[in-house]
């Protein structure tokens, strides 16, 4: 175990520094503007997991938490100006906020009922950001980017080690959670919710507590959007394409283990942004919801659990 | 500020479209209500039977309803084909099933979203048909001839559903399965075979369904986004698999919509529905009439 944590820790810093390093080597805009994607979509589907796999609430949602996200940055930088951290940190704990009013609010709701009221709760933030002047109302708002810190080229790309950032506290907050007792006590109320209470898990408590983590991180990968895309809009900060995009993700990676929704981004995210560059968008989602359905259907564990199956179970217990 | 005449309109319109409300999520009550498939893709399956609509009126100027009746077939075998493949790749399998099962549909939904892009655009569609687009003057109201028309077909269609559930054997057999399955097999019967039956009329219904959802205002690729909230709410609402409950839960959707229209204004209209779900699944979320499950 020890011996994993510290081969774990040094991956990440590792990783960080190549990240960092790409930043101050390579000119070209290009790899940080599909690079950021990837990353933001590792954090988003981290951060589903976290509800999705490890407690098995299947969040329809991802568009309410991302939006707010992009809308707490909107905010803030019309209102105060406030520099990227502050963004990023009142978002999160906008999000956390939102996931524990969506968790008190889902209580005793289950399988497709809990589904079903994450997407409503999204379409009704929708709709109210649209009527929201101050914020640039349906017709979305233009946004300027203020000068980026001296050690980086240009906004983009220290956006884009932002986000690595991110990726990497949103990839230890998972790691910690399933190796923990909260993991365990979210994967027992996932197979039988009501055995679980009874033999003293505290189920209400770790899903409202899952909720919050999930919604912090989500509305966090969000924040920096706005910066992105220097343009905010509702329909398109609340897309449902989101939702589902980060479901396949994870699905497809395979929620048994941290690292499936990770694998599950980065295939999918590649595959997204090669077909971006040479087909349509929808034939995007066309694949995206194929690849989706065939995984659900033939590999339920997902790659994880193909991977596993392949290698005879040396990969069990690893953590 | 807001007048008599005015809040009377609202009403009466909202009644109407109540109506039509049920006829869209009858079929949900059955597939969701009865059967607990989560049918997330219900709504995305109106919206493909009203583009078949529009393909029988564009191509050979079939009126709207006939060229539903004609699909209703179709929809039928595709809901026998649907029930059967999720049966057997989720139900049969047991465990998990719902995190998987949901994800499924979802992932269905979205790919016939994409094929309806695909292979008609994606710009708003409509019908022709000799009574799109006039309209009856009773006072000082002005009552859209189409509203009425899908006003007529959605009771008729729900009324229908409604004795077909109640007086017929497959009904009550239907009826049966949802209340007690291992009953039903232990009396010899198969249980599979009733829900698929029940999923294919849950489907076949949406032919009539969808011609009515393109009679009443035109239709584009992601309409079943905005439908998702409505069905839902109205199947919920209702309490699960209660037609009758179907029927008011979707008149009280179509009147909640119609006035927040025509005071706050159209902005507000799409969250009205989604909003009312959340109300209930909150409150109150065996619904008006449930069955407890």
């Amino acid at each position: 175990m020890k011996r994993n944590s510290a081969a774990f820790w040094i991956a990440m810093a590792l990783f960080l520094a190549a990240m960092f390093l790409m930043t101050q080597v390579v000119s070209n805009e290009y790899p940080f503007f599909a690079g950021y994607v990837i990353l933001q979509f590792i954090v988003l589907a981290v951060s589903w997991s976290i509800l999705g796999g490890y407690a098995g609430y299947v969040n329809f949602g991802t568009n309410a938490f991302f939006g707010v996200g992009i809308y707490t940055a909107v905010f803030l930088t019309k209102a105060t100006g406030a520099s990227l951290a502050v963004q990023i940190a009142v978002a999160a704990s906008v999000g956390a906020l939102l996931g524990l009013g969506v968790g008190l609010l889902t209580l005793r709701m289950q399988g497709i009922f809990f589904s079903i009221a994450t997407i409503a709760l999204s379409i009704v933030i929708e709709t109210s950001v649209t009527n929201w002047r101050y914020v640039g109302g349906a017709a979305g708002i233009q946004l300027q980017r203020p000068p980026a810190l001296d050690m980086f080229h240009s906004y983009l790309q220290m956006l884009f080690f932002v986000q690595a950032m991110l990726a990497v506290l949103a990839i230890a907050t998972s790691r910690y959670i399933q190796r923990s007792w909260i993991g365990h006590g979210l994967q027992a109320l996932r197979d039988d919710e009501l055995a679980a209470e009874c033999t003293g898990v505290p189920t209400l408590r770790l899903k409202l507590l899952a909720c919050v983590v999930s919604g912090a991180l989500m509305c966090a990968a969000g924040a920096p959007g706005a910066m992105y895309l220097q343009y905010a809009d509702p329909s398109s900060a609340f897309n449902l394409n989101y939702s589902v995009t980060v479901l396949a993700m994870a699905l497809i990676g395979g929620t048994a283990h941290w690292i499936g929704p990770v694998v599950g981004a980065i295939v999918l995210g590649v595959t997204q942004q090669l077909l971006a560059v040479t087909i349509s968008s929808e034939v995007n989602v066309l694949v995206l919801g194929v690849m989706l359905v065939l995984f659900v259907v033939a590999a339920p564990e997902g790659i994880l659990g193909l991977v596993r199956r392949v290698s005879g179970n040396r990969g069990e217990g690893r953590g | 500020m807001f007048s008599m005449d005015l809040l009377l309109n609202a009403v009466v319109t909202g009644v109407l479209v109540g109506c039509f409300y049920a006829a869209v999520s009858v079929g949900l009550s059955v597939s969701f209500g009865l059967l607990d498939v989560p049918h997330v893709a219900h709504p995305a399956f109106l919206v493909l039977a009203s583009y078949g609509v529009f393909f029988l009126n564009d191509s050979y100027d079939i009126d709207p309803l006939l060229a539903g009746l004609m699909i209703t077939p179709l929809l039928f075998v595709f809901g026998l084909v649907a029930y059967r493949v999720y049966y057997e790749t989720f139900e049969k399998r047991g465990s998990d099933a719902g995190v998987r099962g949901i994800a499924f549909l979802f992932g269905i939904a979205f790919i016939i979203e994409v094929l309806i892009i695909l292979q008609f655009g994606v710009d708003q569609r409509s019908v022709s048909a000799s009574y799109i687009g006039k309209a009856w003057r009773i006072a000082d109201m002005r009552i859209p001839v189409r509203l009425l028309v899908a006003f007529a077909v959605a009771s008729g269609l729900t009324i229908l559903l409604s004795l077909y559930l109640s007086k017929t054997f497959m009904g009550r057999a239907i009826r049966a399965v949802a209340q007690d399955q291992e009953a039903l097999r232990l009396m010899g019967a198969n249980p599979v075979k009733i829900k698929q039956w029940a999923f294919g009329i849950a489907t076949a219904v949406l032919g009539i369904a969808g011609a009515l959802l393109i009679i009443v205002s035109p239709v584009e690729p992601t309409l079943d986004r905005a439908y998702i909230g409505r069905t839902f709410c109205v199947v919920v609402m209702a309490g699960l698999g209660s037609i009758t409950g179907t029927l008011i839960a979707a008149i009280i959707l179509g009147v909640a919509e119609s006035i927040v229209l025509s005071t706050l204004g159209a902005s507000w209209a799409p969250a009205i529905s989604f909003a009312m779900l959340l109300g209930v699944l909150a409150i109150r979320p065996q619904g008006l009439f449930g069955r407890r499950s």
